[in-house]
């Protein structure tokens, strides 16, 4: 299972990569892993300003649902719509092109909460 | 509690499966993953251990009055080697459990029974054998027997090609003993729970890895897969089986569960009446199969509800079906609602998806 270092690792199984105050955020290779085969993710919060640990969208695979939780604060800029054709790359590439939503953060020092590679691959390990 | 393990835990975790607690035991529920194990069974072979499925043995003079009375099936139908799905009716007009019954001959009786039941299934039909006094003795030999299914069109030639007996002549749901391999003593039954057809291995414990190999192995000119739990689940939703502790429990009956084909009226069993009232009076819900119109999954406990927003029912079992590519779900409905091809609504979180009652199987 694979954890990048260059990513910080929320305990709700995202992962979040910080560009110039943009968050880009998914779902860790552990989560898809534990959800099997994803059969589609539905983000309708595109443009809204949302709080940490609020719900910005929820992933159903064939045998389980589950919502997806914002590692951090800000408003939602940009979702991957081509999730909405191909929801399978987040089994397959879950930090790449599996990313989800990018957020336009409001507070920076929220990333200090988020777990390092080595601390999360030991939470889930 | 510890979780027990099947005979074939080391190679499910040899095999790289992901294995997860059910029924009290430690079971795979996916190696490669589950729509590609789906489609490996709907297409060619998948093999799944099921060995956690509970075993009793009834022998004797009247074994087969104890087991005409605790079934709501027809058990005196049955030919030598012949197997049969029923039920075990509780006094309150609810379901112990589904099993599957096979008849030795006059005086042996096996019954196949679910792992979460298999100490209420075995007090139970002890209590009635007691009661009743019935001239038979009861073995559970639930922790010695082991259990592979092999389901898929190709089945039958993978079976054929590592076993004595002609399988072939095996009709559906009868069953026959022989060889897999070096392994004697194997019962070769013609039944499953995946609609794909195939076999069930039931072979002893200390066998049970040689059998699994030598199947895994004699099945890649097949493409075998082993398959876990998720796609055992996927399977029989797609052909709409009913699944105990989702679709059938202690509180629903058969009748209303559109079991009504295991339930046979022309024997006295346990609270035959209630059920046979039931039938005569309709049930004011029915277990109900229904497709999803627009993108959406059902998930059990999730509401139906009708066009003005009424809740008319709760869905029991729900998924994606990797071959429609849509939502299928199973869910007691007022009887009303539940014509073929009515328009009938799922609340997903804040939604409502529309979807339409339909035909069984799915697909």
């Amino acid at each position: 299972m694979r954890f990048p270092e260059n990513l910080k690792y929320s305990k709700d199984h995202e992962w979040v990569l910080v560009e110039n105050n943009i968050a880009t955020v998914g779902i860790t290779d552990f989560a898809q892993s534990e959800l099997g085969d994803i059969v589609f993710v539905e983000i309708e919060t595109e443009g809204e300003k949302l709080g940490q640990g609020d719900t910005f969208g929820t992933i159903e695979a064939v045998k389980t649902v589950s919502d997806l939780f914002m590692p951090v604060a800000g408003e939602i800029i940009e979702f991957n719509n081509s999730l909405e054709q191909n929801p399978e790359k987040v089994n397959d590439q879950p930090y790449e092109a599996g990313w989800m939503i990018k957020i336009k953060m409001e507070d920076e020092n929220q990333m200090i909460e988020l777990m390092t590679a080595e601390e999360y691959s030991n939470l889930v390990g | 509690m510890k979780n027990k393990q099947t005979a074939l835990y080391k190679t499910h975790i040899e095999l790289g499966a992901k294995m997860t607690a059910f029924a009290g035991f430690e079971m795979p529920l996916q190696y490669e993953g589950l729509v590609a194990e789906h489609q490996a069974v709907r297409n060619q072979v998948g093999m799944f251990d099921v060995s956690h499925m509970g075993e009793f043995v009834i022998r004797g003079a009247q074994a087969k009055d104890l087991v005409q009375w605790v079934t709501s099936n027809d058990v005196f139908a049955l030919q030598d080697k012949q197997a049969q799905y029923s039920c075990l009716p509780n006094l309150q007009g609810g379901i112990i459990d589904d099993l599957i019954v096979y008849k030795w001959d006059e005086t042996e009786y096996y019954l196949v029974v679910n792992a979460s039941n298999i100490e209420k299934d075995w007090d139970w039909i002890k209590t009635q054998k007691e009661e009743k006094n019935f001239d038979c003795t009861m073995e559970n030999i639930s922790d010695q027997l082991g259990l592979i299914a092999v389901q898929g069109p190709k089945a039958i030639q993978l079976i054929q090609s590592v076993s004595s007996v002609d399988v072939e002549k095996i009709p559906f749901y009868y069953f026959d003993t022989g060889k897999i391999g070096s392994v004697d003593d194997v019962i070769i039954s013609n039944t499953g729970y995946t609609g794909a057809g195939g076999f069930e291995l039931y072979v002893w414990n200390k066998d049970l890895e040689k059998v699994w190999n030598l199947l895994l192995q004699e099945g890649e000119k097949y493409d075998i897969k082993p398959c876990g739990l998720g796609a055992r689940d996927s399977l029989r939703l797609e052909m709409g089986f009913c699944l105990y502790g989702n679709d059938i429990n202690d509180h629903t009956s058969p009748i209303e569960a559109k079991l009504g084909w295991i339930t046979k009226f022309n024997h006295p069993f346990v609270n035959a009446t209630y059920h046979k009232q039931l039938k005569e009076d309709k049930p004011s819900k029915k277990l109900t199969a229904f497709i999803m119109k627009e993108r959406g999954i059902p998930r059990k406990g999730y509401s139906i509800i009708d066009n003005d927003g009424e809740q008319i029912g709760e869905v029991t079992s729900g998924i994606q079906s990797p071959v429609l590519n849509k939502g299928i779900g199973l869910a007691y409905v007022q009887t009303e609602h539940t014509k073929l091809g009515k328009e009938l609504f799922v609340a997903i979180r804040n939604k409502r998806i529309p979807a339409e009652v339909v035909k069984l199987p799915f697909i």
